[in-house]
């Protein structure tokens, strides 16, 4: 095939298959946050985006995000995957298949992202709407905007893998979602706490790793800025490790294992961006100071009347504004060949990391604010106060997390078993209820 | 002097001590159970089985407390456990012979009293 590089493509293989994986970690971490009885509905949002966030990718949104269109908005060429080949597209050397592919991993997490913002109380059925709805018309559109040839890439936004429309895109989304949605009930009047945290910190941990295919797939090959990004994502975390650790130690004088759960995912999403961009003494940096803005949202945001429930906002929406911003200052072309930041004498490209901090937020916000008042006219958003009281798992998926089986009785044997052994076809109940 | 058992709602649990404690009874003893009152039956479905969940999660609530304390003490259970549907629970209200405080020995009256009362 012309044009298509054999090791590119491994690792692109590989690297996609590691973001999809990040998506049950997501699972599983907010699985974790969330209390026990509304365990398997939280997975279940983000199995949901695996579903409905691929079907709506291949049938439109890839077209919306990637083909030629305004600066706005991509076209109709690729919908239903029309001409997605295995010649590469434009500037890559890998099958056009896999690039669509690689870029549907990042719409499926990011949906995956906002229902952080949700849990605990949003129906389930409403949810899948909105995440169909919400991957066309805000995702795709953001990633035509910094990926996909709209004005931010085209103007000069350098955004390596998903500032613009996977952090701040979900970040931002996350807030309004929690707005129109509104607070649980018991919010503010009862401890809502972590049930699982073990979960928390593995599905952080399986995060972490996945993230390695996304920034250092967002090269699209094996090239130096791969390389640069792939070792970022190793040092950027780790300094934010670090700094939350002594944050937490200053507050409270101890080192929380959740905290650090959460700083992982902070130091992850502000290499995002930057990856590819930044040199890693910079990246350090980033890693490092670009987890004290995250920090005071998550200490803040609790005492406010805004139910985020998972912090969508202080860990992606804050984290990926400051790594956006960081580019603007301190991007070299010595390492990443393409624009040097403010600190090396280029005060235009702050001015067009600054364009998408502001830009990205406000159409985030309020697209997601208007397309679920405009849902909430249709079905109602949320379940019953009764409901949310008895849990999610329960009610809108009919299991449990963690069911014993006692006292469960069969009501309809197996198939191709008619009878129990001595000749009844169904369990006896412990008690008639009158 | 009265021991009183009261079966609620696990999700009405934080709703019932709430009640509990603006009515001034400590002394709480609580555990989780599983049985069954005759509310409607839940079904649930683990690939090709399809359960009946004879026996719901309850709260278990025993409170030790003086005779001037057990009409509180039932008005709290009733207040914040109900919901009105079929599953709500039921309070037992039964003589206590005898009670000792083992930190200082006290018995009786004595021992069911909150220490700040």
């Amino acid at each position: 095939m012309t044009g298509v590089d054999t090791g590119d493509t491994a690792w692109m293989l590989a690297a996609t298959a590691l973001v999809i994986l990040m998506t049950p970690a997501l699972g599983l971490f907010y699985a974790g946050l969330v209390r026990s009885k509304n365990t398997l509905n939280t997975f279940m949002m983000c199995i949901a985006a695996l579903a409905v966030a691929t079907v709506t990718w291949a049938v439109i949104g890839y077209s919306f995000a990637f083909s030629e269109g305004n600066g706005i908005i991509g076209g109709f060429d690729y919908a239903f995957l029309k001409d997605v080949t295995f010649t590469p597209r434009d500037g890559t050397t890998i099958p056009h298949l896999l690039f669509f592919a690689f870029q549907a991993s990042f719409c499926i997490i990011t949906t995956a992202l906002v229902s952080g913002a949700v849990v605990e109380r949003m129906r389930f059925g409403p949810y899948l709407a909105f995440t169909a709805l919400w991957s066309v018309l805000v995702y795709s559109v953001l990633a035509h905007w910094s990926f996909g040839g709209g004005w931010l890439i085209e103007g000069g936004t350098l955004d390596f893998a998903g500032g613009v429309p996977v952090e701040m895109g979900s970040g931002f989304s996350a807030l309004a979602a929690a707005l129109v949605v509104g607070t649980r009930k018991d919010y503010g009047r009862q401890a809502l706490l972590p049930h699982n945290a073990v979960y928390v910190i593995l599905g952080a941990g399986l995060l972490w790793f996945g993230w390695f295919g996304f920034n250092g797939g967002s090269g699209f090959g094996t090239g130096q800025g791969s390389v640069l990004a792939f070792t970022n994502t190793l040092l950027a975390p780790a300094s934010t490790l670090v700094v939350w650790a002594i944050c937490d130690a200053i507050r409270g004088r101890k080192v929380t294992a959740i905290g650090a759960a959460t700083a992982i995912i902070v130091g992850c999403v502000l290499i995002t961006p930057a990856g590819g961009y930044v040199s890693p003494g910079w990246a350090m940096a980033l890693g490092g100071l670009g987890a004290l803005p995250s920090y005071a949202i998550v200490m803040l945001r609790p005492r406010t009347r805004v139910d985020e429930t998972l912090d969508v906002l202080a860990a992606h929406g804050m984290a990926g504004l400051t790594g956006i911003l960081f580019i603007g200052f301190f991007a070299q072309t010595s390492w990443n060949g393409v624009s040097d930041g403010l600190l090396y004498g280029n005060a235009d490209q702050l001015l067009w990391q600054t364009l998408a901090a502001v830009a990205t937020p406000l159409y985030a916000f309020g697209m997601t604010f208007g397309l679920l008042k405009v849902m909430g006219l249709v079905a109602p958003l949320r379940v019953s106060e009764r409901e949310e009281a008895i849990g999610m798992d329960v009610g809108q998926h009919g299991e449990e997390a963690y069911a014993s089986g006692e006292g469960a009785i069969l009501i309809r044997p197996p198939d191709g078993e008619a009878q129990l052994a001595d000749g009844r076809t169904e369990g006896v109940p412990v008690a008639n209820p009158a | 002097m009265k021991l009183v058992i009261g079966i609620v709602r696990p999700e009405k649990t934080n709703d019932v001590l709430e009640a509990l404690f603006r009515c001034e009874v400590r002394g709480i003893s609580m555990s989780r159970v599983q049985g069954h009152g005759g509310e409607l039956e839940r079904v649930e479905t683990y690939r090709g089985t399809t359960v009946q969940m004879g026996l719901s999660d309850k709260t278990r609530f025993e409170i030790a407390v003086s005779d001037d304390f057990v009409e509180p003490t039932i008005t709290a259970l009733c207040e914040g456990g109900r919901t009105g549907e079929v599953g709500d629970g039921k309070i037992f209200v039964l003589p206590l012979e005898r009670a000792v405080r083992i930190r200082t020995g006290e018995t009786d009256h004595g021992a069911v009293t909150p220490v700040t009362a």
